[in-house]
C-alpha cells in the first residue's frame, strides 16, 4: 500500500526524510503509521486464522485425531486473543490514521511522535503474546476471557499474555487520545461535528470507549497477577475474595469492547452504501444519536454475559432488560442502511457487496444476540456453539468482513491503483459463502446442546461440525486471496483518479490517488 | 449458462440433502423435561419467530431494492436523506415488541429462582474433572466421573451410543419431586448444565449458588460441564436418571449398604498386594487425569509423582501422628490446585492410593512403605 507514496518527492520546507527502515521505524506520517498498522493486522489476522484452522481440523470428526485437549485450549484461546487485540482493533486503528486526517482536512494527526509510539508499542506485545507459546507450560488455555481460579493455574505463559494485554491497552489509549485531539483540534474550517463524515463520528465514540474501557481490563489483569504472584485475594473465596468480581470487571471492560470493534465497522459501511446507492446517507443525525445511544448503554449491560453465574433476581432483570434496549438504536442503524439503499441508483463493486452483506449478516448476528438477550433462553445457551456462531457473525461478517469492504473502498486512494475488481468480487462471494457454511450450523449446533471450548464432542453433533470445518478450510483459504488482490494492487493496477467512484463524496476524494505524503498543508474550506 | 456446472452443483444439492435425510440433524432445543424448560423453549421459539419476520421485512425491503433500484436498469437515485415519521415508528415498534418480550420471560426468571419449599436438596460439586454427589437428607454421597473408554476417545475402538456423555455413577432423582440443587466447586469455575431440565448454574468455588428441578418423566438425562475449567473441560458429562419414587429408594438404599461396606473395610489389616490393586483403580479414577497414568505429572502445574519427595518421603513422625507435607497430610489436606480427598475417599481408598504410589510408577519407598486404613481413620 505504500510503494507509491515512496516515490513521492518532498518538497517541504527542508527537512529530510529518513529513507529505508528508518522511514517506518521513525515515521510520524499518519500515512505510513496507518499502512503499518494495516500490515500488522493483515498478519495477525492470517496467524490467528492459521490457529482457527487447527481448531477446525480437531473438531472435523468426533474423537482426537490431532489436538491434544491441552493444546486445543491454547488454540482456542489464542484464536480469540490475537483476532481481537491483534487484528480487528489494529485494523480499525490503521483506517483511523489513514481517513480520520484525510476525512476532516487535517495534515496529520495531532500528535505525529505518540502516533509512532503507539502503533510500535504493538510489536513486543505482538512478540510476548507468541512468544508464551514456546514457555515452559505452554501458552495460555483458560480462555482469552482468563477467567480466576483456572488462569491462577496457568504458567508464566499467562503473565506474559497479561503484560501483552497491558502494553495493548496502552497503545489503545494512546491511540485514542491522539484521535479525539485530531478531531476535535484539527477540522477544517466550516466543518462543524455535525458534518463530519460518519466513519469520523463513529471513531469519536469509539476512542471514547477505549479511554473509558481499557484502564478496567487493565486493572483486572493487575488485580489478577497480584493474585498469582504477590499473595493478594481478589479472585480468591478462600482469602475472603470472588472469582466472579473478576468476571464483573473484565465484562466492563469486555462489552465496551465489544461495541469498540463493531462501531468503526458501522462507520465504514455507513461511507460506502451512500456512495455506491449515489444518494446521501439517510438519518445521519438519528446515526449519530444511535451510535452515541449504543456506546452509552454499552456500559450497562455487561453481566448479560454472565447470566449463569447466579446473579439476584433483581441484578439478572436489570441486564436483561438494559441488553434488550440496546437492540433499539441498533435496528435504527440498520433501518437507516436500507432507506439508504431504497430508491439509489445502486451499482455493486467488491466494496458495496461486502456492505450489504455486512447489512446483512450483522442484522442476523444481531438478532441472535437478542435471543441471547432473553435470560431465561440464554442459560440454554451460554456456553455453546450458539454463542460462538454469534459472535461471529457480529465480529467475522460484522466488523472484519467491514474492514475488507473499506480496504477494497479506499485502496485506490492508498496505492494509486484500482485492485482487480473480478478477483476482488470472486473473494467476496467465496467469502461471504465459505463463512456462511463454517458458521450458520453452529446455531444448531448450539440449540442441540454443544458446549463450546471442547476439544471433542458427543455423536450426534458429528455431521454438522464436519460442514462447519469443511467451511473454516474453505473460508481460510479464500483469505489468501485477499492478499494476492492487495498486493497485486500494491504493484500495479489501473491508474485510479483521484476520484475513483461516481458516488464518493468527502474531502479524502480532492487529493490525488495515491495519496501524496502530505496533504491539507493548506486546510480545505467546507461549505 | 454453463449447463455443466448447473448439473454439478444441481447434484452437489442432492447430494446435499441426501445427507441431509440420512443422518441425525438437530434443529432445535432438547425436547424439555420440566416445566421450566418447556417455557424457555416456549421463549426461544416467540423470540425466534419475532425475529424470522423482523428479518424477512427488513430485508425483502432491501432486496427488493437492490432489484429494482439499480443503475444497470436505469434508476435515477432519489436524493432524501431524512424522515422523521418514519424514524420514530421505526424507534418505538422495536421498543414496544421488546416490552411485550420482557413480559413472559420476567416471569420466568422469577419461577427460575424460586428455591422454596423443595422436597430434598443435592449438593454439587465440581473438581477437575468430575463431580460430587451429596444427598443432604439421605446422607448418600458419591463421585461422578467419564466412563468413556480411552480406546473410543483416541479411535482405537467403536465410539458407543452414548460417547462423552456417559459416566460411572449418575446422579439419581425421584420425578415430580422438587429438588434444590446445591452448586459450588472445589478448584476452578465449572457449570452444571442439563438442557432438559433448563438448568445451566456455574459452579463457583467458594460459593454455594441455587438452583431445582423438578423432572416430569422418567428417563436419563445428558449434559456437560459448560465453563471452561482446563484440558478435561470436555470429559467431565453429567448424567441425570430420573425415575418414580419407590426405585429411588431402593437406589438411597443400596447406596447406603455399599458405603457401609466400604468403611467397614478400614478396621481390618489389608495385605500389600490388596491395597495395590485397589489402588490403582483409585488412582486410575482420581489422579491420572492430572499426575498422569504413568505418574510423570505435567509440571509445573501437575507435579510427578514418579520420584516424588512426597511418595518417598517418611510419613510419620516419632510420635505416630503424619508429618506436615507427608503423602497423608497432602492428601487429606490438599495444598494449592491439589484438592483434599477427606470427604472424597474412604479410608481403605486413601490407603490404597497411597500405598499404590508408593510401590508402583517407578517408586518404591523404602519408610512408611505400606499405609493401612486404620491409619487413615485415626489420622481424619
Amino acid at each position: 500500500m505504500s510503494t507509491a507514496v515512496l516515490a513521492h518527492d518532498d518538497e517541504h520546507h527542508g527537512h529530510s526524510q529518513p529513507t529505508g527502515i528508518m522511514r517506518w521505524i521513525a515515521s510520524t506520517n499518519h500515512k505510513d503509521i496507518g499502512t503499518m498498522y494495516l500490515w500488522f493486522s493483515l498478519t495477525m489476522f492470517m496467524f490467528a486464522g492459521a490457529l482457527a484452522m487447527g481448531i477446525r481440523a480437531e473438531l472435523f470428526q468426533p474423537g482426537l485425531q490431532f489436538i491434544e485437549p491441552l493444546q486445543f485450549n491454547r488454540l482456542t484461546t489464542l484464536h480469540g486473543l490475537i483476532m481481537i487485540f491483534g487484528a480487528i482493533m489494529p485494523a480499525f486503528v490503521g483506517f483511523a490514521n489513514w481517513q480520520v486526517p484525510l476525512m476532516i482536512g487535517a495534515p496529520d494527526m495531532a500528535f505525529p511522535r505518540l502516533n509512532n509510539m503507539s502503533f510500535w508499542l504493538l510489536i513486543p506485545a505482538a512478540i510476548l503474546l507468541i512468544a508464551s507459546i514456546f514457555v515452559p507450560g505452554g501458552a495460555v488455555g483458560g480462555g482469552w476471557t482468563m477467567y480466576p481460579p483456572l488462569s491462577i493455574q496457568g504458567g508464566m505463559s499467562v503473565d506474559m499474555s497479561i503484560l501483552a494485554l497491558h502494553i495493548m491497552g496502552v497503545s489503545s489509549i494512546v491511540g485514542s487520545i491522539n484521535i479525539i485531539t485530531t478531531i476535535f483540534n484539527m477540522r477544517a474550517p466550516g466543518m462543524t461535528l455535525m458534518k463530519m463524515p460518519m466513519f469520523v463520528w463513529t471513531w469519536l465514540i469509539t476512542a471514547y470507549l477505549l479511554i473509558a474501557a481499557m484502564p478496567v481490563l487493565a486493572g483486572a489483569l493487575t488485580m489478577l497477577i497480584t493474585d498469582r504472584h504477590f499473595g493478594t485475594s481478589f479472585f480468591n473465596a478462600a482469602g475472603g475474595g470472588d472469582p466472579v468480581l473478576f468476571q464483573h470487571v473484565f465484562w466492563f471492560f469486555g462489552h465496551p469492547e465489544v461495541y469498540i470493534m463493531i462501531l468503526p465497522a458501522f462507520g465504514i459501511i455507513s461511507t460506502i452504501i451512500p456512495t455506491f446507492s449515489r444518494k446521501p446517507l439517510f438519518g445521519y443525525a438519528s446515526m449519530v444519536y444511535a451510535t452515541a445511544a449504543i456506546a452509552i448503554l454499552s456500559f450497562v449491560v455487561w453481566a448479560h454475559h454472565m447470566f449463569t453465574t447466579g446473579m439476584p433476581v433483581a441484578g439478572q432483570l436489570f441486564f436483561m432488560y438494559s441488553t434488550m434496549l440496546i437492540s433499539v438504536p441498533t435496528g435504527v442503524k440498520v433501518f437507516n442502511w436500507v432507506a439508504t439503499m431504497w430508491r439509489g441508483s445502486m451499482t455493486f463493486e467488491t466494496p458495496m457487496l461486502f456492505s450489504i452483506a455486512v447489512v446483512f449478516l450483522f442484522t442476523l448476528g444481531g438478532l441472535s444476540g437478542l435471543v441471547l438477550s432473553i435470560l431465561p433462553v440464554d442459560i440454554q445457551l451460554q456456553d455453546t456453539y450458539y454463542v460462538v456462531a454469534h459472535f461471529h457473525y457480529v465480529l467475522f461478517s460484522g466488523s472484519a468482513m467491514a474492514i475488507m469492504g473499506g480496504v477494497y473502498y479506499w485502496l485506490p486512494k492508498w496505492t494509486g491503483h484500482m485492485y482487480d475488481e473480478k478477483l476482488g468480487k470472486l473473494h467476496f462471494w467465496m467469502t461471504t459463502i465459505a463463512f456462511n457454511i463454517t458458521f450458520f450450523p453452529m446455531h444448531f449446533t448450539g440449540l442441540a446442546g454443544m458446549p463450546r471450548r471442547i476439544p471433542d464432542y458427543a455423536l450426534q453433533f458429528a455431521e454438522f461440525n464436519k460442514i462447519s470445518s469443511l467451511g473454516a478450510f474453505a473460508l481460510g483459504l479464500s483469505q489468501l486471496l485477499f492478499i494476492y488482490v492487495v498486493v497485486k494492487c500494491i504493484h500495479g493496477g489501473a491508474k485510479a483518479s483521484a476520484s475513483p467512484w461516481e458516488g464518493a463524496h468527502g474531502l479524502e476524494w480532492t487529493v490525488a490517488s495515491p495519496a501524496p505524503f502530505h496533504t491539507f498543508e493548506t486546510p480545505p474550506i467546507v461549505k | 449458462m454453463n449447463k455443466r456446472i448447473i448439473l454439478s452443483l444441481s447434484s452437489a444439492l442432492m447430494f446435499l440433502v441426501s445427507g441431509v435425510a440420512n443422518a441425525e440433524y438437530a434443529l432445535n432445543l432438547r425436547a424439555p423435561a420440566t416445566e421450566i424448560a418447556g417455557q424457555i423453549y416456549d421463549l426461544h421459539m416467540i423470540i425466534l419467530w419475532v425475529c424470522a419476520i423482523i428479518f424477512v421485512l427488513v430485508f425483502s425491503f432491501m432486496f427488493y431494492s437492490i432489484f429494482k433500484h439499480r443503475q444497470s436498469v436505469g434508476y435515477e437515485a432519489a436524493q432524501f436523506h431524512e424522515n422523521h415519521v418514519v424514524e420514530i415508528i421505526w424507534t418505538i415498534i422495536p421498543a414496544v415488541i421488546l416490552i411485550a418480550m420482557a413480559f413472559p420471560a420476567t416471569k420466568t426468571i422469577f419461577a427460575m429462582k424460586d428455591t422454596s419449599a423443595a422436597d430434598m436438596s443435592v449438593k454439587i460439586t465440581g473438581m477437575q474433572w468430575k463431580w460430587q454427589y451429596d444427598y443432604l437428607d439421605q446422607g448418600v454421597q458419591f463421585i461422578s466421573t467419564l466412563s468413556t473408554p480411552e480406546d473410543q476417545i483416541h479411535n482405537k475402538a467403536e465410539k458407543g451410543e452414548n460417547y462423552l456423555l456417559e459416566v460411572d455413577n449418575p446422579m439419581v432423582v425421584p420425578i415430580n419431586k422438587k429438588v434444590r440443587l446445591l452448586i459450588t466447586a472445589k478448584d476452578v469455575i465449572h457449570a452444571w448444565w442439563i438442557p432438559e431440565f433448563g438448568v445451566k448454574q456455574d459452579a463457583i468455588p467458594g460459593f454455594i449458588k441455587e438452583a431445582w428441578i423438578k423432572v416430569d418423566k422418567p428417563g436419563v438425562y445428558r449434559g456437560q460441564c459448560a465453563e471452561l475449567c482446563g484440558q478435561a473441560h470436555g470429559y467431565m458429562p453429567i448424567v441425570v436418571e430420573a425415575v418414580d419414587e419407590e426405585k429411588y429408594n431402593i437406589w438411597v438404599a443400596s447406596q447406603r449398604e455399599a458405603a457401609a461396606l466400604a468403611n467397614a473395610g478400614a478396621d481390618r489389616e489389608w495385605t500389600k498386594d490388596e491395597l495395590i490393586a485397589g489402588g490403582k483403580v483409585v488412582y486410575e479414577k482420581n489422579c491420572a487425569v492430572c499426575h498422569q497414568a504413568n505418574g510423570a505429572g505435567m509440571p509445573p502445574a501437575f507435579p510427578a509423582i514418579s520420584g516424588s519427595k512426597i511418595a518417598l518421603g517418611a510419613i510419620f513422625g516419632p510420635d505416630g501422628k503424619y508429618l506436615p507435607d507427608s503423602h497423608i497430610d497432602r492428601l487429606l489436606n490438599g495444598k494449592g490446585v491439589m484438592p483434599s480427598w477427606k470427604a472424597i475417599l474412604n479410608d481403605v481408598e486413601i490407603a490404597s492410593v497411597i500405598t499404590y504410589t508408593r510401590q508402583a510408577l517407578g517408586n518404591s519407598a523404602v519408610v512408611d512403605s505400606i499405609v493401612q486404613p486404620a491409619q487413615i481413620k485415626a489420622a481424619r
